[in-house]
């Protein structure tokens, strides 16, 4: 089996109920995702395949070949980080460290829905084609990954800054 | 988990020649239900056949519906224009349930057949008739707080989870059936069934019957459709109730409605006794408070779960008050 | 955030820091680098560990390998009390990878740990034998290991073994084990029963009274990284025998090896565990059978063994909090003084452990009432042993008191706050000690300025926004400031820098940016020069993770270790240095070395003083002095917690839409982590108020909701931007004048929240949590 994880093609031989989860940590050694519940319900083992942000825990391994895989180890380029890793730090979007890679991956594939102007339940006309960047918004969309250590005014921070920047305005409350 | 055998099928008929040819076959479709009551051991198949190489696709039917692939993910269907204009109660639906992730993952087919959440459902160490017929229920004497109230049995009062189909069962969507003696369709008011003495049985599906595709026919008055969801946090968990809502006004006179609840049914619940007396009648407080009553005399709640009568009552008042309103303002949600 | 200080008053800085000496004596001189202006001291440093944590290249302990090592699953018991009558582990013995399948017939033998609060190494949390009989003792007990090449060999084998039980009667309902509630022989070290002067006498013949029993459910910590371990046997030296090595997720490393040591009869030299990150903790990172059956398992299958919890597992092994039910009763005469004031109750508990869930500890030291009876009873139960979760009692405690003020205030027509501030104590009312530093009323009137508390309507249901109705509430937070002994650090200086080692942990709370930073301002260096190790057990002293008294230990620590490296220092220097004849009180540290205080003349650098001795480094190691301070006052932080909730007219649904909490911490060492320590806090308290429960089956023991989709826990929406800010006012009596911060946060949350719905909606809820059917 074959999966492009973090630009570079990579073979294994799995049994049919590895999860991508535990290719990447187990076979791959990539511990970056972290498995918080393997049930779908915590986040942390948020990758992003093909650009969206999926539960590694919940998916086969022999599901996901040929998809191009990124994952934390893959956010940063030629040493630097990626900016919502370096607002992470800058707004202490995490205690533990332990949700963060999930977070990480997760904000980055929800920057790109906000991007394509897809809507979230807090959206309040989902006929519109174009989706107001604001707090709610993006604390909605960022609902799929805890975080026990309680960092999520950082993490909305962390993110509410790229945004800002991207936006060259401050995210409305 | 135990060892099982892996397919992927290239279409929805590979997939049913595969289904016949293996033993204790299951559909896989995002894999995010079934992957986790496997781990469970609750599911224990030999076979998975993946189904996801069915068509995603959504597209428009004549009359200005939609045909929605079974493959399509819950993101790309809460995401498309169209439904976001025609049926927004559709999109809010799916955007209330489970996170972006899981909707990412989840097909709708998939969607459709999840299983219940009951704890004692999840727990092979208790008693759960729906796990294993004649075993017995301890949900009916232990934590039911999320449990139902309609169309429950003494064998069963485990609720359907799912929030999209509460959205498609007031749209009155139908599902495109594809199994061994051909395809066929099916309301989906009638796909899922009440457990009565089975409630292992949780579907009319056939065995190895496929959901191929969700049509939901033309309704203009969803264009002004809302879902509003109760739960136990702001997001991210499964409803205690929730209302899928729609009406049509001619002058006073409520021309037409749709409701359908969730959260509070063996199966997704349309509220057809509410509808029936709200159809012709004046749009008053008395009128809502009769058709509300009327559906919630069915109502039969446990010590644990008795306040989803009175939530239900007054989500469903708040919710066709706001309908009402909105079109006596011109729609204008 | 909106520090009242957050230490940026840089100007005025003194040159350089003498050595801290006697803080904990009254006559004591307090440490120098508690003192406002200090350079570093409160700066919000980002986190060290900072890049590694973002770009996945910290590694935890359930992702270290070693070479040839099996998998781990866990088979737990069904049953809450009874026996094993049969195993079949055929199945599981006949699939492929299998290499080990261990129950109580061919465990090895093991003695059975310590308990802590127990015993004196007790690092266990209970003292239940370990897989060494065919006892069941609760439902969820492990009761059989499988060992396979991967995990999911492992976790299948583990499925396929069928266990027979012959189930016994078990005390499973806290209804019925609460009517057989005894008193236990101690909480926390201290009495069950606290009196002063006949509280009940004066209940009965006050003015006004408020007499109401607040339950609080179980809870469990959840952190989001589950229990894991990698271990193996290995031999480090020839001929010493083998060590137990572990990468193990803990928050007491020195502890769970004297324990393990005991357990395995063998010396705690031959156990190294290391820790250098742990994703969450908050009380359940400790010694729990997982880390026990691993390395009895290893040794059995002669392989290194990774053994990592499911969530479901945590639940199973790893206890929470217990559930109370407390009963407050204030009396107050017509101005809203308190005349006597009852807190007392009943928490399940089991015979095997050792920790009544301490609610009374808040009130033994918040009000000034002239009768007070304080006592906690325990409901013995079939249940996995009760542990300490984020500030245990207080969490809870304050709940119930903090309500109780609430509806006194109610009955009395009384601003809550002027109610606190009229019964705000000279002196500890239970102990008699003066306070170290009690800042309580200044905290309050800052946070309650910031807030817009005077906007609070008087009576409740008197706002509205559409269909919510909004009430605000606060509640007082306290917590016990502790240092505990043990502590003891190494310095080691060389040319670069210093390392300071000490076997303390870093799980989040900011613990190795924060000491970085301390350590760089009382050595005089640069934070980039200064390496702080930890979280291994083979580094100095014994520190446990808890109490919120690392901060303190690792700074008494450092304090103690700093004079000997400096006595060190001045050993090296020959009669012609401007140091000679110097002695370390009259020595301050500043510009990368040492010199006399007040004359810059006198000086040499580190580097200096190594480079003419000769030496590349120099290393000391010392004691922290005895926690002396705690015997001579009542120690303890404060703050005041700040709700603004919604409660939905039609729903009974409540969002909190405004958190704000002024503490009183002594100096704040780091303004940003210390922030999320609180918000962190605070967070966790509002779970506990509007949605977090354990669901105990009365029936059969059973945690029916082990899952975090079924325990909910606050997720983004649920969280406001939550206000933090602090007095900095230094203790006078603590290393760098600082109190820990990781648990005050959460306490009097549940009562901001409760108060808040009441001034919202008229509708007082005394059962968390509150979820909208409390509010229908």
């Amino acid at each position: 089996m074959q999966w492009t994880i973090n630009g570079q093609v990579r073979e294994a031989e799995v049994d049919f109920r590895t999860s991508l989860l535990d290719l990447l940590r187990e076979q791959f050694q990539l511990s970056g995702t972290k498995k918080g519940c393997n049930q779908g319900a915590c986040g942390a083992c948020t990758v992003l395949v093909d650009g969206e942000r999926i539960n590694a825990c919940l998916a086969l391994a022999v599901q996901y070949q040929g998809r191009e895989i990124t994952t934390v180890e893959g956010l940063a380029e030629h040493g630097k980080l990626h900016p919502v890793q370096a607002a992470f730090v800058e707004h202490d979007g995490f205690q533990c460290g332990y949700c963060t890679p999930g977070q990480l991956c997760s904000a980055v594939g929800m920057i790109g829905e906000l991007e394509r102007d897809l809507p979230s339940a807090v959206t309040a006309d989902l006929a519109a084609g174009q989706i107001e960047w604001q707090r709610d918004e993006l604390r909605e969309r960022m609902s799929g990954n805890l975080c026990r250590c309680g960092a999520y005014n950082g993490i909305a921070d962390a993110i509410a800054a790229v945004l800002a920047e991207e936006l060259g305005e401050e995210i409305a409350r | 988990m135990r060892a099982f055998d892996y397919h992927q099928a290239a279409d929805g008929t590979q997939a049913i020649e595969q289904a016949v040819r293996c033993q204790q076959a299951e559909y896989l479709g995002g894999g995010t239900n079934l992957v986790d009551l496997m781990r469970e051991t609750v599911e224990r198949p030999r076979t998975l056949i993946d189904v996801t190489r069915l068509s995603r696709d959504i597209t428009d039917t004549d009359g200005g519906g939609l045909i929605i692939g079974a493959a399509a993910t819950n993101a790309a269907l809460a995401g498309d224009a169209r439904v976001r204009r025609r049926y927004p109660l559709l999109a809010r639906a799916i955007l209330s349930g489970a996170s972006a992730q899981i909707r990412n993952m989840a097909t709708v087919g998939g969607n459709l057949l999840q299983r219940t959440r009951c704890a004692y459902f999840y727990d092979t160490a208790t008693r759960c008739n729906k796990r294993e017929p004649g075993a017995g229920c301890d949900a009916l004497e232990g934590f039911h707080r999320y449990h139902a109230i309609f169309g429950t049995s003494s064998s069963c009062i485990a609720t359907h989870p799912s929030d999209m189909a509460v959205a498609l069962v007031a749209l009155d969507a139908r599902v495109h059936l594809r199994g061994p003696a051909g395809d066929r369709q099916l309301a989906i008011t009638e796909l899922h069934r009440e457990p009565g003495e089975r409630p292992d049985l949780e579907t009319e599906l056939q065995p190895e019957e496929l959901i191929v595709a969700v049509e939901v026919p033309p309704l203009a008055m969803a264009v002004h459709s809302q879902y509003r969801k109760v739960r136990d946090r702001a997001s991210y968990a499964f409803a205690l109730v929730s209302v899928a809502s729609m009406v049509e006004l001619d002058g006073d006179i409520i021309a037409d409605t749709r409701l359908a609840l969730g959260g509070v049914g063996t199966k997704p619940w349309r509220a057809w006794q509410a509808e029936a007396a709200l159809r012709g009648q004046p749009a008053t407080a008395a009128t809502l408070a009769a058709a509300v009553d009327a559906e919630l005399a069915a109502a039969r709640p446990l010590p644990g779960n008795t306040f989803k009568v009175e939530l239900a009552r007054r989500l469903m008042i708040a919710e066709l008050s706001q309908r009402l309103s909105d079109a006596r303002n011109g729609g204008d949600a | 955030m909106s520090a009242l200080d957050t230490g940026r008053s840089g100007d005025t800085q003194p040159a350089g820091v003498a050595l801290a000496g006697d803080y904990w004596r009254p006559e004591g001189r307090p440490d120098p680098l508690g003192e406002k202006g200090r350079s570093g001291i409160g700066a919000p440093l980002s986190r060290v560990d900072g890049a590694d944590k973002v770009t996945g290249g910290a590694r935890f302990a359930g992702e270290f390998r070693f070479d040839g090592m099996l998998y781990a699953a866990l088979v737990c018991s069904t049953i809450a009390n009874g026996r094993i009558v049969g195993i079949d582990t055929r199945d599981a013995e006949s699939l492929d990878g299998v290499a080990l399948v261990m129950t109580h017939q061919n465990a090895p033998r093991l003695n059975t740990p310590p308990v802590f609060l127990r015993a004196p190494n007790g690092a266990a949390g209970d003292d239940h034998p370990i897989m060494q009989t065919d006892r069941v003792h609760w439902n969820g007990q492990p009761v059989a290991l499988v060992l396979a090449e991967t995990q999911e060999q492992a976790d299948a084998a583990a499925e396929s073994i069928r266990v027979d039980y012959a189930a016994e009667p078990a005390m499973t309902d806290f209804a019925i084990a609460k009517t057989q509630a005894r008193q236990p022989d101690n909480v926390l070290g201290g009495p069950a029963e606290i009196r002063v002067g006949d509280a009940d006498s004066a209940l009965a013949a006050a003015a006004y009274r408020v007499d109401a029993t607040y339950t609080t459910p179980r809870h469990n910590h959840n952190a989001i990284e589950p229990h894991a371990l990698t271990l193996a046997w290995v031999n480090e030296a020839e001929g010493e025998g083998e060590t137990l090595r572990i990468h193990d997720a803990s928050q007491c490393v020195d502890l769970a090896v004297a324990s393990l040591a005991e357990v395995f009869g063998i010396d705690i030299s031959r156990i190294h565990i290391t820790s250098p990150f742990v994703g969450g903790g908050f009380g359940g990172k400790t010694l729990w059978q997982h880390q026990i059956l691993a390395a009895a398992a290893a040794k059995l299958a002669g392989r290194p063994v990774r053994l990592a919890l499911s969530r479901e597992g945590v639940y199973r092994l790893v206890g929470g909090r217990a559930c109370t039910e407390q009963r407050v009763a204030l009396g107050a005469d017509d101005r809203g003084r308190l005349q006597a004031l009852i807190h007392s109750g009943v928490a399940a508990m089991t015979r095997h452990n050792n920790l009544p869930e301490p609610f009374f500890q808040a009130t033994k030291c918040l009000y000034a009432a002239d009768h007070i009876r304080l006592s906690i009873d325990v409901a013995d139960m079939h249940m996995l042993a009760n542990t300490f979760m984020r500030a245990p009692g207080e969490s809870v405690g304050t709940f119930a008191l903090e309500s109780a003020l609430d509806e006194l205030a109610d009955q009395l027509g009384m601003d809550p706050l002027e109610l606190r501030a009229r019964n705000e104590p000279e002196r500890d009312p239970t102990s008699g000690l003066a306070f170290s530093s009690r800042q309580l009323l200044e905290a309050a009137r800052a946070g309650a300025e910031r807030f817009g508390w005077s906007e609070r309507s008087a009576t409740p249901a008197g706002r509205h926004d559409g269909e919510w109705q909004i009430g605000m509430g606060c509640a007082t937070a306290t917590y016990p400031y502790m240092r505990m002994p043990g502590a003891a650090a190494s310095i080691t200086l060389t040319p670069d820098g210093a390392t300071v080692g000490i076997a303390a942990h870093e799980m989040g709370m900011g613990t190795a940016t924060v000491q970085t930073q301390v350590a760089a301002a009382r050595l005089g260096l640069p934070v980039e020069k200064i390496a702080f190790r930890y979280g291994d057990s083979r580094l100095a002293g014994s520190v446990l993770a808890g109490g919120s008294q690392q901060t303190a230990a690792i700074g008494g620590a450092v304090i103690a270790a700093q004079r000997a490296l400096v006595a060190e220092l001045l050993s090296l220097v020959d009669e012609h240095s401007p140091l000679s004849g110097l002695s370390p009180d009259e020595i301050e540290c500043r510009d990368e070395g040492i010199g006399a205080i007040g004359d810059g003349s006198r000086f040499e650098s580190y580097r200096q003083i190594l480079a003419s001795a000769g030496r590349s480094e120099l290393s000391a190691e010392a004691n922290a002095a005895e926690s002396q301070e705690l015997g001579n006052w009542s120690m303890h932080s404060f703050g005041t917690i700040f709700c603004e909730a919604g409660v939905s007219a039609v729903t009974g649904e409540v969002r909190v839409r405004r958190l704000l909490g002024s503490f009183d911490c002594g100096r704040i060492l780091n303004a940003k982590t210390a922030a999320s320590q609180f918000r962190g806090g605070m967070i966790m308290g509002l779970g506990m108020a509007l949605m977090e429960e354990t669901l105990f089956d009365a029936r059969s023991g059973r945690v029916m909701n082990p899952s975090l989709a079924d325990y909910h826990v606050p997720v983004q929406m649920d969280v406001p931007e939550i206000e933090v800010m602090w007095t900095d006012i230094p203790d006078p009596h603590t290393p760098m004048g600082s109190h820990g911060v990781g648990e005050i946060g959460i306490t009097g949350v549940g009562a901001a929240v409760a108060n808040a719905v009441y001034n919202a909606c008229g509708k007082r809820v005394r059962d968390l949590p509150i979820t909208l059917d409390r509010l229908l």
